[in-house]
This record gives C-alpha cells, sequence and structure tokens, in this order.
C-alpha cells in the first residue's frame, strides 16, 4: 500500500461514504465530497517528488487479482500519468464546489457519482494491465453517463445514450485486441508486454500490427475525438451539468490521448508509424474544421465544445509527429487544455446559473455588471487562443516544432488553427461582455461569488505558471515521452536513418 | 431379473440423493397440500425452500463423493456439481420471489411448489446423466413440470397461450430429440454417451458419416429449442411473457441452464468426434442467436418481452462459448450461465414484483421514476442491468470477456467481433431501462409501490450481490468451473 494506492482508492471509499450518509443531509454531503475530493488532490501532490528524474514507473504496486487468466493489480505511474492524475484530482474538487449551488436535486446521488468518476479516471491513468486498464476505462464511462442523463440540460437523455453508445462501440473492438495479445503473449501486464516485444519474444507481424493498432486506436480516437469520430462530443458537453462538462472536457477527453500514447505507439510501433500519415490528416482537419464550426456556434458552450475537437486535433498531430517535441508538446497540451477548457465551462457555467441562457444572442455588455466575472473570462480566452506567456502557447508550440521537423506543410495548416482560435475566442469575448448592457442582464449578473472565485483561482494561476516556468512540469513529460519514443523504434528503418548522419558526421 | 444384475452400492444411492431428496420433498408436499388450510400455504412454500436447502448441501456434498452411479447411466463429476449447485440455487431463489407474488394473485398453493422442486429435480438428472434414456427422462421432468408451471393462472389468457404454446413446440422439439437419439443408436449400437464418442472415433467402427450427422441435426433441433436457440427461439418471447412472472424468472434460469449442461456435454463428449460436421451449424445457430435476440429487443416496450429477447441474445453468447468447444470453452460457457442465472432471475423478480396485481405495470415506461422512488431496489436493478450489458466490474463482463476469449483462442475472430459489436448493441436496450428509471418523471406507476416483500428483497440483493462478486473475484466459481470437463 503506496501513496498512489491511497489517491486511488480513496475516492472510492467516499463513494461508499457518501451514500451511507442520510439523504437530507445535503450540505453535509456536499462538504464530504469536497473533503474527501480536497484530501485525494493534496495526497496526490505527494506523488510530484517521486517523479523527478526517472522515466521508470514509480509508486508501483503489482498483486495478483485473478490467477487464471492472469490479470494482475498492477498500477504505477510515470511523467505522464503524474499530471494526469494531478488534473484528475485538482478539478474534482473544482466541480464539487461548481456543483455546490448548481446541483440541487438528488445531491447525494450527484456527488457520490462524482468521487466514483474520480476513481475511474485515476484508474485508467495508473493502470498498468490491460485488463485492469479496460475495466477503469469502462468503470469512468458509467458515472459519466448517469451525470449527464440525470442532472443535464433538456436534451440530455438523447446525449448520455450517445455518449455511451459511442465509447463502448468503440471500447468492445479494443477488448478484442486485448484478448488477442493475451491469447499470444500469455499476460495482460503492459511492462511485462512491452518486455516481450522489445526482446523479440513477441513478434506480432505487419497484419497482427495493423489490426491490433486499429482496434485499440478506433477506441482511442472516439474518445479524443479525432476527427470524423467527434460527434457525440458537442452534444455530451452541451447537455452535461458544468462539472460534468468540465471532467468530459478536461479529464475523459485525455483518456484518449492517453491511451494513444501509452498503449499504441509502444505496443504497435510499425502500423503507427505507417498509419501516421493518415492520422495527421485527420487530426489537422479535424483542427481546421473544430475551429470553423466554434467560429459560428450560437451556443456558447457548443463553441467551447468545438474548440475541443480543435485542440485535441494538436495533440494527435503532436503525439504522431514522433518527435521528442511533438510528444512533449502534446501531453502539455493535454494539461493545457484540461485547465482551460475546464476553465472556460466553469464560466460559461457561471452564466448560465445566472441568466438560464447558454445562447450568445441573449447576452451583451457583461463586462459591466460583472467585471471580476469578465477578466477571468478574458484571461482563460487568452490562454486558450494561445497566447505567449499563457499555458496553451507552449503546448501548442512545441507540438508545430516538432511537427515542422516531420512535414512542414503539416504545421503550416496545423497553424491556422492557431489563428482562428483567436477569431472565435474574441469574438465570442466580444459579443458577451462588451458593448451595451440590455436591461435583462444587468438585472441578473451578479459578480463572481467567493466560490466561483475559489474553484477559478487555481486554475488561472495555473495558466499563468505553466506559461512561464515550463520547467516545473516539462522534465518528467520529457523523460517519459522520451521513453515511450525509444519504444516506437522497434524493427523500425527510422532507427537507422538517424543514426546515419552522425557516423557520418565522425567520419569527417 | 438378469444375470449380469448388480444391485447399486450405498455410495451410488449417495451419488442421487439430492434428486432424492428433492422429489420426496415435493411428494410430501402434494400430499401436505389438501391438509393445509388456504392461509396456511406460504408454510408448504418454507417447507420446499427448506428441502431445496438440503439438497443444496448434498449435493455440494456430493462433490466430495465422485463417481458413476446405476451402472453408468448417471456420473457425478465437477461438471454434474457445479449445475447441480446452479439449478438448486436457481430454485430456491425463485421460491424465494414467488409467495408474495402467488399471494398477490391469490394462488399461493402447495402445488406451485411441488412443480417447482420437480422441475428442479428433473434438471438434476439431466446434467448429471451420462446415457440418453436418463437425460431423456431428466429433461421430460423438467419440461412437463414447466409446462404446467407456465399456464399456473389458469385464468390468466396470456398464461395459457403461453402454456399451450410452450406444451406443444416443446413437445414437437422433444420427439426430434427422440429421433436423434434413436438414430444416433442405431448408428452405434448404444446410448452411453462415452460409448458412442468411442465407436464415432474409431475410424473403423464408425458408421455411416451421413447418419450419425442427422442425429446430430435432430438432437440439435431439440437442444437448441431447450436453450431457445436461432432458428428455434420463437416460442420464448411469448411464453416469457404470458407465464406469471416469478415462472418466467425459472423459465429463464434453470431449464436453460441444465438444457445447455446437457448440450454441452452430448455435443462434446458423444459427438465430439464428428466435431467437423456441427460446427458450422453451431457458429451460424450462435452468431443468428445474438443477432436475433439483440435487434428484436431493441424494438420491446414490454419488459417482459424485453428481457425474453435479452435471455436469446445471452444464449447466442453462451453459444459462442459452445462453439470454441474446447476445454477453455466449456468452462467460459458455466461461467457465463452462472452469472446469467443471477442476472436474469433478479431481473424478473423486480418484474414480479414491480408488475402488482395482475401484472399491471410490465411496460418499460411504468419504471419512470422508480430511481427517486426507491433508490435502493433501483440500484440493485441498475447493477444487475449493467451485467447484463456487460460493463465491469460485474460478473456479465467476465463472462463476455471468457467467452470471447476463449473464441478467440479457437481461432473464431470473426465470430468473436460480431458477437462483441452486439453486446454494443444490446448496452442500448438495457441502457433504455436506466433512462427510464432514473431520468425520467416520476409516474403514476411508480406511485403506490408496496414495500418489497422479504423474499424479494432477500433475491434481489443475493442477485445483485452475486453479480458484483462474480465480476471482482470470479476465481472462487472458476475454480469450481476448472473441476468440470
Amino acid at each position: 500500500m503506496n501513496l498512489l494506492d491511497a489517491v486511488l482508492w480513496l475516492p472510492l471509499a467516499g463513494f461508499v461514504l457518501l451514500l451511507a450518509l442520510p439523504r437530507e443531509k445535503v450540505e453535509a454531503i456536499r462538504r464530504m465530497a469536497l473533503g474527501v475530493s480536497l484530501a485525494v488532490f493534496l495526497l496526490s501532490l505527494g506523488l510530484v517528488a517521486g517523479v523527478q528524474g526517472t522515466a521508470a514507473f514509480q509508486f508501483v504496486t503489482n498483486l495478483p487479482w485473478i490467477a487464471s487468466p492472469a490479470i494482475r493489480y498492477h498500477i504505477g505511474i510515470d511523467g505522464i500519468s503524474l499530471w494526469l492524475v494531478l488534473l484528475t484530482t485538482l478539478l474534482t474538487p473544482i466541480g464539487v464546489l461548481v456543483s455546490w449551488r448548481h446541483i440541487d436535486k438528488r445531491v447525494k446521488e450527484f456527488f457520490a457519482l462524482f468521487l466514483l468518476l474520480e476513481f475511474g479516471l485515476i484508474g485508467v491513468f495508473v493502470a498498468l494491465d490491460l485488463f485492469v486498464f479496460y475495466v477503469f476505462w469502462e468503470v469512468s464511462l458509467v458515472p459519466m453517463y448517469f451525470l449527464i442523463g440525470i442532472w443535464g440540460h433538456e436534451r440530455r437523455v438523447y446525449a448520455a445514450v450517445k455518449f455511451f453508445l459511442y465509447t463502448m462501440a468503440g471500447s468492445v473492438l479494443m477488448l478484442a485486441g486485448i484478448i488477442y495479445l493475451y491469447n499470444r503473449a500469455g499476460t495482460f501486464d503492459y511492462t511485462v508486454l512491452l518486455q516481450m516485444m522489445w526482446s523479440g519474444k513477441l513478434a506480432l507481424d505487419r497484419v497482427e500490427q495493423a489490426v491490433l493498432f486499429l482496434g485499440f486506436f478506433v477506441a482511442f480516437a472516439i474518445k479524443v475525438p479525432l476527427f470524423p469520430l467527434h460527434t457525440w462530443l458537442p452534444d455530451a458537453h452541451v447537455e452535461a451539468p458544468t462539472a460534468g462538462s468540465v471532467m468530459l472536457a478536461s479529464v475523459m477527453l485525455k483518456m484518449g490521448c492517453y491511451g494513444l500514447l501509452r498503449f499504441c505507439l509502444p505496443m504497435f510501433p510499425a502500423a503507427a508509424r505507417g498509419y501516421a500519415p493518415w492520422i495527421a490528416i485527420l487530426a489537422i482537419a479535424g483542427i481546421i474544421y473544430g475551429a470553423l464550426v466554434a467560429l459560428v456556434q450560437p451556443n456558447m458552450k457548443k463553441l467551447v465544445a468545438y474548440t475541443s475537437v480543435s485542440h485535441l486535433g494538436f495533440v494527435v498531430l503532436g503525439i504522431f509527429s514522433f518527435t521528442q517535441l511533438g510528444v512533449s508538446g502534446a501531453v502539455y497540451q493535454m494539461l493545457n487544455h484540461g485547465i482551460s477548457t475546464g476553465a472556460l465551462f466553469i464560466l460559461v457555467g457561471c452564466l448560465y446559473e445566472r441568466r438560464h441562457s447558454l445562447e450568445i444572442k441573449d447576452y451583451g455588455g457583461v463586462a459591466t455588471p460583472a467585471p471580476v466575472l469578465a477578466t477571468m473570462f478574458l484571461i482563460t480566452s487568452l490562454a486558450s487562443m494561445g497566447l505567449p506567456l499563457l499555458n496553451n502557447f507552449v503546448g501548442e508550440y512545441l507540438v508545430l516544432q516538432g511537427t515542422a521537423q516531420v512535414n512542414f506543410r503539416w504545421a503550416v495548416f496545423a497553424s491556422i488553427g492557431v489563428i482562428l482560435s483567436a477569431c472565435y475566442m474574441l469574438w465570442l469575448y466580444q459579443r458577451v461582455f462588451y458593448g451595451d448592457t440590455p436591461e435583462s442582464v444587468r438585472s441578473q449578473m451578479p459578480d463572481s461569488s467567493a466560490r466561483e472565485w475559489a474553484a477559478m483561482a487555481p486554475l488561472l494561476v495555473l495558466m499563468v505558471w505553466m506559461g512561464t516556468f515550463t520547467q516545473t512540469f516539462l522534465p518528467p513529460i520529457t523523460a517519459a515521452g522520451a521513453s515511450i519514443l525509444e519504444r516506437t523504434k522497434v524493427n523500425v528503418e527510422f532507427q537507422v536513418q538517424r543514426q546515419m548522419p552522425r557516423e557520418v558526421s565522425r567520419a569527417r | 431379473m438378469p444375470a449380469s444384475f448388480v444391485p447399486p452400492s450405498g455410495a451410488e444411492y449417495a451419488r442421487l440423493l439430492p434428486e432424492m431428496i428433492l422429489a420426496g420433498v415435493a411428494t410430501l408436499t402434494m400430499v401436505l397440500e389438501p391438509l393445509t388450510p388456504a392461509r396456511r400455504k406460504r408454510a408448504l412454500g418454507r417447507l420446499c425452500l427448506a428441502g431445496l436447502i438440503v439438497a443444496l448441501v448434498a449435493a455440494i456434498a456430493g462433490h466430495s463423493n465422485p463417481g458413476p452411479a446405476f451402472s453408468g447411466m448417471l456420473q457425478v463429476d465437477g461438471f454434474a456439481t457445479f449445475f447441480r449447485v446452479l439449478v438448486i440455487v436457481a430454485g430456491m431463489l425463485v421460491v424465494l420471489c414467488s409467495s408474495s407474488y402467488l399471494q398477490r394473485e391469490n394462488a399461493e398453493s402447495g402445488e406451485y411448489y411441488a412443480l417447482l422442486l420437480f422441475s428442479v429435480a428433473g434438471q438434476s438428472i439431466m446434467v448429471s446423466a451420462t446415457e440418453l434414456i436418463v437425460l431423456f427422462i431428466g429433461l421430460e421432468i423438467s419440461s412437463i413440470s414447466s409446462y404446467v408451471l407456465a399456464g399456473f393462472l389458469r385464468r390468466e389468457k396470456l398464461a395459457n397461450e403461453a402454456a399451450a404454446k410452450y406444451f406443444l413446440l416443446g413437445s414437437f422439439a422433444t420427439a426430434f430429440l427422440l429421433y436423434g437419439i434413436a438414430l444416433i443408436y442405431g448408428a452405434t449400437g448404444s446410448t452411453n454417451l462415452n460409448a458412442i464418442r468411442q465407436v464415432l472415433a474409431n475410424p473403423e467402427t464408425a458408421p455411416l458419416g451421413m447418419l450419425a450427422g442427422t442425429a446430430a441435426a435432430l438432437m440439435f433441433v431439440g437442444f437448441a429449442f431447450k436453450v431457445s436457440a436461432a432458428p428455434f427461439q420463437v416460442w420464448a418471447p411469448d411464453v416469457y411473457q404470458g407465464a406469471p412472472a416469478p415462472v418466467t424468472a425459472f423459465l429463464a434460469a434453470g431449464p436453460k441452464a441444465a438444457a445447455f449442461a446437457i448440450f454441452l456435454r452430448v455435443f462434446l463428449t458423444a459427438l465430439g468426434p464428428i466435431s467437423n460436421r456441427w460446427e458450422g451449424i453451431v457458429w451460424t445457430s450462435a452468431l443468428l442467436t445474438m443477432i436475433v435476440g439483440n435487434f428484436a429487443a431493441l424494438a420491446q416496450t414490454n419488459l417482459k418481452r424485453l428481457l425474453a429477447y435479452s435471455s436469446i441474445a445471452h444464449a447466442g453468447y453462451v453459444m459462442v462459448a459452445f462453439t470454441a468447444h474446447s476445454a477453455a470453452g466449456t468452462k467460459a460457457a458455466m461461467f457465463y450461465l452462472a452469472v446469467y442465472v443471477f442476472m436474469n432471475i433478479g431481473a424478473f423478480a423486480l418484474v414480479a414484483y414491480f408488475g402488482r396485481k395482475g401484472e399491471r405495470y410490465v411496460h418499460v415506461d411504468d419504471l419512470a421514476g422508480l430511481g427517486v422512488r426507491q433508490p435502493v431496489t433501483a440500484a440493485l436493478f441498475a447493477v444487475l442491468l449493467l451485467s447484463l450489458i456487460g460493463v465491469p466490474p460485474t460478473g456479465g463482463f467476465f463472462g463476455k470477456f471468457y467467452i470471447f476469449k476463449a473464441a478467440l483462442e479457437a481461432h473464431l475472430g470473426w465470430l468473436t467481433v460480431l458477437g462483441l459489436l452486439n453486446t454494443a448493441v444490446a448496452a442500448y436496450y438495457y441502457l433504455r431501462i436506466l433512462v427510464v428509471m432514473y431520468m425520467k418523471e416520476p409516474g403514476e406507476s411508480t406511485a403506490d409501490l408496496p414495500p418489497l416483500a422479504p423474499g424479494t428483497r432477500t433475491v434481489l440483493w443475493t442477485c445483485a450481490a452475486a453479480t458484483l462478486l462474480l465480476g471482482i473475484f470470479p476465481s472462487v466459481v472458476l475454480q469450481f468451473a476448472g473441476l468440470g470437463k
């Protein structure tokens, strides 16, 4: 039992605890949820120190769970999963805070499911056994389904079912892939599998790699979501309650990116490289398409949802550039997107709680009655569009730089997305916060409350911190990313090519 | 008396103990029935429950006394013990959730429980039979009791229709089975499964392939009907819908599990050597069963009918394990059937409780707001539904996992992919129930819900706990299943 186990299981304990509380004690339930999620966050901070300066998995627990087939409770984190776990543990208490008043019916179930969601999400990022990974992958699906379906907006049922079925359809193919790997290798253990592939004990031929890659890839691409598999996302994001949208956008989408990076690349390197150009084209299409659709959205939440399609395109592009910069940038961008888009959803949620509308045309001149809210929104918008000194800039820059090393044209097309992001964010800001303030807005628009402040402050600090002191975050990411990239060079001609120039230069 | 007659030993009688207990208690109940005043009928239910518990103990104890009985007509092995325990537990759960239902319908009587026990005894004989005639007798004991149970509420039109349909079609199917048995006897000169296997496996003694193939096909028809595998599944939705809900729970669990047990035993043991003749049929039937069950369920609005189609689809998954015809496939089928019994009895127990008098509320939409009105009941049902979908960490997920793992090992790649996609389709109709329960405003159908009867509550808790336990600690059952063949 180490720190990581505690971080993983505490939310589940909180879930059980909340179920045990009587449903009338609403305030106690809220406090309990906040307390548990804060405790998890504080505990998870302790993980940071353990992952410095190494690419190997830390805080490993490896116990047998089921004897036959050999399934092990094997968890651990490296520099990539560390930050994703922290992102989850940070956003959960924030999600609890923004739901404090917003959720007024079936409060007990809401917060219980919210903690169950946290359990599932952390599990996805720490699992080192493919089977356990799949279990957590599905476990995280169920609470989100209920969060959207019970506490969402008008078309919530449609959105919830669509969300569930899309993910399920994708993940059953991944399950087939996982079972196939087990039948070939006799283990679900990720590190053992990699070791076997590395040493050549498990050699997948070209066809096997291609098919297995696709099985995993489709599951992850739906979750990312990669264009054209993104159609569930706008529905789910728009219909979910604020906290649900935050967790969906900030953490759940990262499950897909994380899966690509953790499993698709190192386990099926040849196939990943073979498909990379096509995937990069889809990613670029998503970047531009998402941005263009966001530009014309009349609904704020839908607008933010489509920006996710665009931003996540950068992540996929970075991952499939197979460069150190690209991969580091992609991971950095995952975190950035989690923070800035999470913040955007919170702020849109604040507006919705006041005016009970998500339509942009119902707003205008909000900056006059609510200057603090407007400032927070402005900083977040600037971060989201990639202004230097704020977080997204770093990620986007690294991704573009990494991509340019491989294919300069891709980088050019992808950078169109950066320009478009300035267009849609600034235009949104202008229409909502500037101009004349209609009476309907003025009367309903108190400035931010202390609770909203408390929810937003850590995110705003992080936006600046991640935009300026990248050294806090990047070294572990780079180390882990390099180790993953190293794995992708198994049996790939690329390795030879890279070695060549050095030999030549030495000869001279 | 023929000279070769050897009287059965004590150990052999002990191997038949569970069946003897069941038949004895059932007969006793029949005798006590006219002597019991109407308001004390519940006591007969308790008596039968006690009988089942004793039989369960005997069945588990029988595990330490394996071997053949009665000149090799019965065989107590891991496989038999597993299914005996399963059908007896299924019987217990059904007895538990029947009492309140029958009282509500003013139909509680000793006959009901006695018939149930006879049926369980029949199934128990079936699963330990190694001889086609004994197997057939067991099947008939089980089936005939089930026909009567399906029409137990004799004033209900739908129940009568169900019973008539079940009886007529069931008789046809049994006739096919009997033809198959006759042919295989003609072809091999034996009705003993092991003897048949030896004859078929030896190229010198093997009969005309055509003859054995026809026999296999005829037996397949009979068994496929009993497990409601396509294309012989048409009776199931009507019967499941028409029969009283606790009986439906029973029909979907015990008889089906037992039928699968003999299906596996006959085809994998006796007809194993000619597997190339039936593989294609079973493959096609497995796929068809999944597709028919799942796609038909999509369109259902009646909860009982929906669950009926879902149980057809689940038979399809077990058929996939069957198609693998390997040790892993058999184990997977056994595990899945164990989970399946709990999931289905739990689900139908909820229907029995929720329907209220005359089963007025059996539509999916009637469940609206159950999540608000009765959060605990709804949560238990939700666990069962998630298990039916196959979401980890429930037993339903592990069951499917083992089945598709066995299928992939047997190189059934396409069947695996199509089967897994089927599970995604299935998610839709189970989700619809969850949607109605949790995401719809409470309607009048959930307004005056009576409290759960203790028996039904026990059943719901047991089933939900069992599905979760089987999902989190599947090794327990797997080890047990691993002892079978």
